[in-house]
């Protein structure tokens, strides 16, 4: 079994690239790999309590998977955090930009965390952004 | 005497097969048999790919009316 780290950097809010990332996360983490996803500018609103996971889609694929019973992206964030071990850590900045605390966001991500952290982590792992 | 689950998860869309049989393993006891149901042609590749990589026993697989029928063995 590999150990190369998985590293997601996610910032859109579009249905498909959160889509896109969830799998990677989630499959990558059950299949024992270690997995950091960073949770930045419109994908972290998604991870604020209450908020709508009603994220809109860029193009065809994005509007035909609302009508198919494809995992919603939170539920295998969720997953790949209780399942497979990721850790989700969502930006210091873009929580500031929101003016919110780590009180109000989901309850499975890690503590907020900058990017030097991040970058740090990161550097001997893949990079993949969505 | 080991026991055998059926993850039913026809219906849903790659990885969600994959990640209810994760989900079942996490219960079951080594040597049971978990027996996914999937309509997703993807699964029916993937599953047993996973299932390869991390340990456990890909059993067998077949496809009746449209429905994938993978069985694995929990090894570990």
């Amino acid at each position: 079994m590999t150990s190369s780290k998985v590293c997601v950097v996610m910032v859109s809010g579009s249905r498909e690239r959160l889509q896109m990332a969830a799998m990677v996360a989630s499959v990558a983490a059950v299949s024992g790999r270690e997995v950091l996803v960073f949770l930045s500018m419109n994908a972290l609103p998604y991870f604020v309590k209450g908020m709508s996971t009603d994220a809109a889609a860029e193009g065809k694929l994005g509007s035909l998977m609302e009508h198919k019973n494809a995992p919603d992206f939170k539920t295998l964030f969720e997953q790949a955090v209780s399942l497979g071990e990721a850790k989700l850590y969502p930006c210091s900045m873009a929580m500031d930009v929101l003016a919110v605390g780590p009180d109000d966001l989901e309850p499975y991500l890690g503590e907020p965390t900058g990017l030097t952290r991040f970058l740090d982590a990161a550097r001997d792992g893949q990079v993949w952004t969505f | 005497m080991p026991g055998k689950t059926v993850v039913d998860a026809r219906g849903s869309f790659c990885p969600g097969p994959l990640m209810e049989l994760i989900a079942a393993l996490k219960s079951c006891q080594v040597g049971d048999e978990l027996e996914v149901l999937s309509t997703d042609r993807g699964s029916a590749n993937d599953i047993p790919e996973w299932v390869r990589k991390v340990g456990h026993e890909h059993l067998a697989t077949h496809v009746e009316a449209g429905v994938w029928h993978i069985t694995v063995r929990k090894a570990k």
